[in-house]
């Protein structure tokens, strides 16, 4: 256990716990364990050619920066103070009116005032202002601002390293202004001095040298596939035979590598391969472009689109006409909001049109590139699937609206168009707290570490009290959700604030529902649990 | 343990002046995050946008009544929860994180400051109970950050939960044996941890 026990003698009743009175700028930061993550191996970063690359530890005093670190960071800055309007407009248009300082899950769940959003940005804005505006050159803290000294460089480290760059805050903020625009660029600031974080930089490079963020190979990929056939196999009779890096597939299928190795996502992955194999669908995974998540759009613009640019490669080299990716948060905020200008239009490609209801999804006219649960959803639209949503009769299920998808690219309708035609029993969490409103699940953005988890813990407090009402007032007993980070961090989240509660891929859920041809008769779900009527025959 | 053993007078009192004493506790416990944090503590009203306010004042009222009835570890254990398992994973320490309950000694004593004598005299029975209730917010607060450390096991086992299972189980070919099939059912169940 890591806390210390107190004696008697400090719990006396007149100790006074209240903090000081301070203003921001005059109360230092305390790097707080349990709130951060490790700092980037040099290995890792050296994989990628990162600037500045060095094992280092933020618990060091020392973080052994370049003798020139704080040009580099003003350099830096007026780089992209010039390429990127938005953030040249975002550091000049705040009014500091405050509606957006009590959005933010992580200052609702931490009760840190440096977590409120305007704040977080005016870590930033104070430095701008004293080293790219007159005024706050001339009249210093009077104007809001301060020079960029070690102590500031260690605080944008800390927060923009607890901003999961949800976007909540922005749908608030009356002149647009989005926040998760600033922690990026201070993500790209601390990078240019190695100061990243490992659990991003090892992803990463991973993800650049084989193709996936554990660093697996083809052989791993293709046994694991092999393993949920097996299960499947257990569970219908029907033996199910993907196909891997085949060319001339009409489509390539790509989805984040956690739902080929992580519980519960693994159970999404079983869901994806039954679909495609009842509608016959003519797809191939890939064992190169192996991962739907991009760690890189946590580091910078750049290595983002270098990581993205691998799965376009791939899709050329097997000659597919369109990708459809699986259950991903931020790889469709990279997509349909990055993709494009990096890397786009991929006129190599066809727009998607699905080969079994004859739908042109022309929202994916320019990236060719379809999300599953639009794809799905159309399919049942068109009534394409026999489903039997009493397998499903053993779930109360609600809906967790990742940032991504939904802030992002407004996927609102479609996975529950699919989850309430595959199951009987769902209910909505409280209206602000979900579709545009969402919570963050606390870990997003390559948070989702272990030494952070009292971070994490907080941040995810507000979706996880959402949670806690709807299985008081209705029972909920399964968080479905359509982001493979979600899958593994809500998981812990719910172990942590809400027992009882398990989490789900949508996929899931239509897997269980899904009558093929052919199947014998179902004892189990795909968590061997037996379904409502069959227990006790399994 | 029965009811607490409190005069019907005092008792009278403390239930007629609960609304004002659980406002200066609310209040006394909110004063320990930093100011802006407070003033949204205690303003935001909509129980979704200000989990941690509502989980405080909900706590607080549910733990006076256990306390008025006589404090029960095992009845007060989940209302001590709502509130210390969010004080767990803040920057409190151990002492911290309990030290609330303790601000409600002077929550008490400062709207009872202008009685008279003689039903202040019954106030070291209150405070007893209090300090009871004090142990059992320990406990609590040990057990959140047990918690805490299951929940990060469980996840770094989740994480790569396929990648065990093929590490610990030599498949045959041609599909698993009957008793591995079994073992991994039971895997899937977390009946067994591995
Ligand atoms: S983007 Fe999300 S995490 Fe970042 S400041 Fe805004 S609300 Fe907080
Ligand atoms: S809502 Fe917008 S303008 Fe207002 S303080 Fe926040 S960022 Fe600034």
């Amino acid at each position: 256990m890591a806390a210390k026990l107190p004696k008697p003698d400090e719990l006396a009743a007149g100790i006074d716990f209240r903090p000081p009175k301070t203003g921001w700028m005059d109360t230092p930061v305390e790097l707080k364990e349990g709130m951060f993550c490790w700092g980037a191996k040099e290995k890792n970063l050296k994989a990628v050619s990162f600037p500045n690359a060095r094992d280092w530890s933020p618990k060091e005093k020392d973080w052994k920066l370049p003798e020139n670190w704080q040009r580099i960071v003003l350099e830096g800055m007026a780089d992209r103070l010039q390429k990127y309007r938005s953030f040249k407009l975002f550091m000049d248009i705040c009014v500091r009116c405050g509606a957006c300082a009590d959005k933010c899950h992580f200052f609702i769940g931490s009760g840190d005032p440096k977590n409120m959003p305007v704040l977080r940005a005016e870590l930033m804005r104070s430095i701008y202002r004293r080293e790219f505006t007159k005024a706050g050159r001339i009249m210093g803290s009077i104007a809001g601002a301060r020079e960029l000294t070690l102590d500031v460089l260690k605080e944008w480290w800390y927060y923009f390293y607890q901003c999961t760059e949800c976007r909540r805050c922005s749908v608030f903020c009356p002149y647009g202004i989005d926040t998760a625009e600033i922690t990026m660029m201070g993500r790209e600031l601390t990078n240019l001095l190695g100061l990243n974080i490992d659990w991003i930089a090892g992803p990463v490079a991973n993800c650049y040298m084989k193709g996936n963020h554990l660093g697996l190979e083809p052989h791993t990929i293709t046994s694991s596939v092999e393993f949920f056939l097996d299960d499947i196999e257990t569970l219908t009779g029907i033996r199910i035979k993907p196909t891997f890096n085949r060319k001339g597939a009409e489509i390539l299928f790509v989805t984040p590598s956690g739902d080929l190795f992580a519980d519960p996502g693994t159970y999404t992955a079983m869901g994806y391969l039954m679909l495609f194999h009842e509608l016959g669908l003519d797809y191939t995974w890939s064992t190169y472009a192996s991962e739907g998540g991009n760690f890189g759009f946590f580091t910078s613009n750049e290595m983002a689109k270098r990581l993205n640019s691998k799965i376009y490669a791939e899709a050329k080299r097997l000659g597919v006409k369109w990708i459809i990716g699986g259950e991903c948060g931020h790889m469709w905020r990279v997509l349909t909001q990055y993709m494009d200008t990096w890397n786009g239009p991929a006129d190599f490609l066809e727009v998607p049109k699905s080969p079994i209801t004859g739908t042109v999804f022309d929202n994916s006219k320019s990236t060719k590139m379809v999300h599953i649960a639009e794809f799905t959803a159309d399919i049942i639209k068109h009534g394409k699937l026999k489903l039997d949503p009493a397998r499903n009769d053993h779930l109360v299920v609600t809906y967790h609206d990742s940032c991504n998808t939904s802030r992002g690219m407004g996927l609102l309708e479609e996975p529950r168009h699919i989850i309430k035609s595959v199951c009987n029993n769902f209910h909505e969490m409280p209206d602000n707290t979900i579709r545009e409103y969402t919570f963050c699940c606390g870990s997003g953005t390559g948070l989702n570490a272990s030494e952070n988890t009292e971070l994490r813990m907080k941040g995810g407090y507000p979706r996880a009290n959402a949670v806690k009402y709807v299985r008081d007032k209705h029972g909920v007993n399964m968080l479905a959700n359509i982001c493979a980070i979600d899958r593994a961090t809500l998981t812990a989240s719910m172990d942590y604030w809400v027992p009882g509660v398990k989490v789900t891929g949508v996929h899931e859920l239509v897997g269980n529902a899904l009558v093929m041809k052919g199947e014998k008769e179902r004892t189990t779900d795909m968590r061997a649990e037996p379904l409502p009527g069959k227990e006790g025959n399994e | 343990m029965g009811s607490l053993n409190l005069d019907m007078g005092l008792r009278d009192i403390l239930s007629e002046k609960k609304p004002a004493i659980l406002k200066r506790w609310f209040d006394a416990i909110v004063d320990t995050y930093p100011a802006n944090t407070a003033e949204f503590l205690k303003s935001q009203q909509d129980r979704f946008a200000n989990p941690v306010g509502h989980a405080i004042s909900q706590g607080i009222e549910e733990i006076f009544d256990e306390l008025m009835a006589g404090v029960d570890p095992e009845r007060v254990s989940p209302f001590l929860d709502n509130i210390l398992r969010v004080r767990a994973v803040q920057d409190f320490k151990p002492a911290e994180a309990v030290s609330f309950i303790f601000l409600l000694k002077k929550a008490i004593r400062e709207e009872m400051k202008n009685l008279n004598g003689q039903t202040l005299g019954e106030l070291p029975e209150l405070e007893s109970g209090i300090d009871e209730l004090a142990l059992c917010a320990f406990n609590v607060y040990m057990k959140c950050r047990e918690d805490l450390y299951t929940v990060k096991a469980n996840e770094l086992r989740n994480m790569t939960s396929r990648l065990l299972e093929r590490a610990n189980i030599i498949r045959p070919t041609g599909g698993l044996e009957p008793e591995t099939k079994e073992a991994v059912i039971k895997v899937k169940r977390k009946e067994v941890t591995e």
